[in-house]
């Protein structure tokens, strides 16, 4: 018989999109039960375009050679010390932000994408989501086993899954992801798929990996690339989502277009602390955040709304505001995370001289005329030996969970507070993008695990901040927290280095 | 003689994640364990979720099932992700052999036509039912506990989905690339009297909500008849037919049983071990799947192989069932 030649369209509707059926015995919408609920109107699953068509043999096959590779490096990573290799001790402490902020993170969207990969019913869309789910698994395996290096040498590394469920500022990222998994299906996939995995990745995951490419961390950088085809293929998948759901029903644009709002903004606040390890814990700097706002938001960002206009689709709401936030949010952060630096669980320092001198030439219109002084401060008192610690705990925005920390973006000297009542509570929020999102959806976010509540409330132990620390969090106080000067962290660098 | 590289020996402050070290003791853990235990988010939730406002996001109650630790169940393969793909790739290159072998020599022409139309009645169609397993996997992945068996859930699951492919490569290899045979394999799935049975129990797992219940249907109960039933009993069938070809197209099956089995086999017996109610939940959810796949696939079994066949396929789940502890 002739064989006829396949392309690849026709093959993988032969061997994948073909294997679903018409039910006869059960109902259909019981074994898919929740299509249907936020309002989203599928008509027709089978005008989903896969956006990559890979089969599971060529998945293994492709897999496996990445892994052999990424885990040959990681081998000789630690045979060889590697961590002796990077710029400064410093820089680790980004890591611990990672293993604690960021990795857990990658779980819930291996456990997100499974839910989706199993409830969609279209199985093109359900395959796809399947492929997304075991690639973020993949993620948190090998970010752990790309660390667990690290956390054998350095400190704030080694409770990573515990603090993540308790921490005051790991509950930004853990209730980002918690939002969008205990929202619907659709939702899931316009706030993972596309606002974060599409939209905002270029300015988590490429700032982090940079940071570790230009700080000598071959482990973390090495991830970076062999994550990067997996990356390629879940930002696919986030643009497929967005067109199928604006091209199946006109009653679907305006539902978008709020997630859309809903979720960069979120992802937005969540970038905050990207933006603070980009300008103040890189030793060696890859660029602003400022500039890495311009480059991945503004340009590539405007781009894409561009394109998405003839769905109806605008730009996100509060992007003005953003445009003036690029200006402050790090310095912001890293201030408050300072402040605080006796109750986190990395080490938090002065930025040297040339590290101000770079941020005034970095952010001429705000660095020396609001936040300069307030180092320069910090560095006297530090020398004469009163390095400052807040005592007060901070209070948390209901919606994003950040400490009050942001100003009004028209006046720098001027903290910005929002408020709404709700069933006779008042609930507190940090800017009128996270008031909006609570407006909306009132019954969710006053579930939200307020971490400061929850010690008030007596629910963390104590009753001292230190008891908290080291008995509910798990924090190895005096060693994992404090100032980077005099911590263990450094001693042991000095030792490596014949300088102690 | 053996040489010797001076290397710097640095002292670590410690050998592994602190929870590693709870449960195994400070010492040098393996990847299997550092990417497995303790992984999944316990405790404070933010919020419950819009679909299942009852419950947690995650949360242990969506079976019956219970265990003191979910990390219990350790996977005898210590598949995580990266070993995971890397025996699988290892599997697939044989597989591709074969096929390459198998199209390059032409081996489909030495088929009888009685032996293909038996295939596409009979094998092909198998790939609805693997379908139906990677759902039934997947949503264990998605709603189970702990890590540990949550992700040999998503391999299971995508593992699947390969041999829904694979099956349907054989249906290409059998039409020369033109579809006919799905089709007609799916005409059989949806209407031939022999099939409905079994696309019957395939819909009802897909609406069974208790993600232990389903693994023991699907990987326990289903699982040990396509195994027994297609990959060994039909294999024979088609050795003594002419068919022994056919074997190089299914091999990745039988091996993948065969590596799945020992873990589907653990997870029975350490869920059993662990307390008299879950030992009588398994073996309840045994009987009653056994006893509606017993009668799903008797029709199928009577014109693929014979009326024993049904009989000696449910005696080795039997056997399979009470090593692993379940009575």
């Amino acid at each position: 018989m002739a064989t006829k030649k396949l392309n690849l369209k026709d093959k993988y509707r032969l061997l994948t999109r073909d294997l679903d059926w018409e039910f006869s015995y059960q109902d259909r919408k019981e074994a898919f039960p929740y299509e249907e609920f936020e309002g989203i109107k599928i008509t027709d699953w089978s005008k989903w375009e896969d956006p990559f068509r890979l089969t599971m043999d060529s998945y293994w096959k492709y897999q496996a050679e990445k892994e052999k590779k990424l885990y040959a490096i990681l081998d000789a990573f630690s045979q060889n010390n590697g961590q002796t290799n990077i710029s400064d001790p410093r820089y680790v402490n980004a890591l611990k932000i990672f293993l604690t902020g960021v990795s857990p993170l990658e779980y819930q969207a291996y456990q997100g994408f499974a839910q989706t990969g199993r409830e969609f019913g279209g199985i093109g869309a359900r395959v796809a989501c399947q492929m997304q789910s075991i690639d973020e698994l993949r993620h948190v395996q090998t970010q752990i086993h790309a660390m667990s290096h690290y956390n054998k040498f350095f400190d704030g590394f080694q409770e990573f899954s515990h603090q993540h469920d308790r921490i005051w500022y790991l509950s930004v990222p853990k209730s980002f992801f918690n939002d969008a998994r205990a929202a619907g299906p659709f939702e899931f996939m316009v706030a993972i798929g596309f606002s974060f995995e599409y939209v905002l990745t270029n300015l988590l995951f490429v700032p982090f990996m940079s940071g570790a490419a230009y700080n000598g961390d071959m482990a973390t950088v090495t991830f970076g690339f062999s994550a990067q085809s997996d990356e390629a293929r879940h930002m696919t998948l986030g643009l497929e989502v967005i067109k199928f759901l604006l091209e199946q029903h006109e009653d679907n644009v305006p539902i978008v277009q709020k997630w859309i709002d809903k979720w960069f903004w979120r992802g937005t606040r969540l970038l905050t602390i990207v933006a603070m390890m980009m300008d103040y814990m890189l030793p060696n700097k890859v660029m602003s955040w400022k500039e890495a706002w311009e480059v991945y938001f503004e340009e590539a960002g405007g781009a894409l709304f561009k394109d998405l206009a003839r769905y109806g689709i605008r730009m996100p709401k509060y992007a003005e505001t953003i445009e003036k936030e690029k200006e402050h949010i790090s310095h912001q952060a890293w201030w408050t995370f300072y402040t605080h630096g006796h109750a986190t669980g990395f080490h938090t320092w002065v930025p040297s001289d040339e590290e101000l001198d770079w941020l005034s030439e970095k952010y001429p219109d705000t660095f020396d005329k609001y936040y300069r002084p307030r180092w320069e401060m910090a560095k006297e008192m530090e020398a004469k030996g009163e390095r400052f610690y807040t005592k007060a705990l901070p209070q948390l925005c209901t919606v994003c969970q950040i400490p009050m920390l942001f100003t009004e973006m028209d006046d720098p000297t001027q903290t910005c507070y929002r408020s709404s009542d709700y069933e006779e509570n008042k609930y507190h929020f940090c800017s009128d993008g996270c008031k909006d999102i609570f407006d909306d959806e009132p019954e969710k976010y006053v579930q939200s695990w307020l971490p400061v509540h929850q010690i008030f409330q007596g629910n963390c132990g104590g009753p001292d901040v230190e008891d908290i620390l080291r008995d509910y969090y798990r924090i190895n106080v005096g060693t994992d927290n404090m100032d980077m000067k005099g911590s263990p962290d450094e001693l042991r660098w000095k030792e490596w280095k014949g300088t102690a | 003689m053996t040489i010797e590289i001076k290397t710097s020996m640095l002292e670590p402050v410690r050998h592994t994640f602190a929870h590693i070290e709870r449960r195994f003791g400070d010492k040098p853990a393996t990847r299997y364990q550092e990417a497995t235990y303790d992984v999944q988010s316990e405790t404070n939730f933010h919020y419950r979720p819009l679909w299942q406002p009852d419950l947690e996001l995650n949360d242990p109650r969506r079976t019956a099932i219970q265990m003191s630790d979910w990390y219990a169940f350790k996977d005898p393969r210590q598949f995580y992700y990266g070993s995971y793909v890397q025996q699988r790739a290892k599997m697939q290159e044989a597989a591709e052999n074969n096929y390459a072998f198998f199209e390059k020599r032409n081996l489909a022409n030495h088929l009888s036509e009685e032996l293909r139309a038996s295939l596409i009645r009979f094998l092909v169609p198998f790939r609805h039912v693997e379908h139906t397993a990677n759902l039934n996997n997947v949503y264990g992945a998605a709603y189970g506990y702990g890590t540990a068996i949550t992700q040999a859930l998503m391999f299971d699951g995508m593992d699947r989905l390969g041999m829904a492919q694979y099956l349907s490569r054989i249906g290409l290899i059998l039409d020369g690339n033109s579809g006919d045979s799905l089709v007609e394999a799916k005409t059989q799935w949806m209407s031939a009297d022999i099939w409905q049975g079994v696309r019957a129990i395939c819909e009802e797992m897909l609406v069974t909500k208790d993600w232990f219940e389903l693994l023991i249907a699907q990987d326990f109960v289903i699982d040990n008849l396509v195994a027994n039933l297609v990959y060994e009993q039909w294999d024979e069938h088609l050795v003594a037919n002419g068919g022994q070809d056919v074997a190089m197209l299914t091999e990745f099956m039988r091996v993948w049983h065969k590596d799945t089995a020992r873990w589907v086999d653990a997870v029975i017996k350490v869920a059993a071990a662990e307390s008299e109610e879950n030992q009588l939940l398994i073996s309840d959810w045994v009987t009653k799947w056994r006893g509606k796949a017993a009668e799903a696939f008797a029709p199928l079994c009577n014109e693929m192989l014979s009326e024993n066949a049904l009989t000696d396929a449910l005696l080795v789940m039997d056997k399979r069932l009470a090593k692993a502890g379940v009575k």
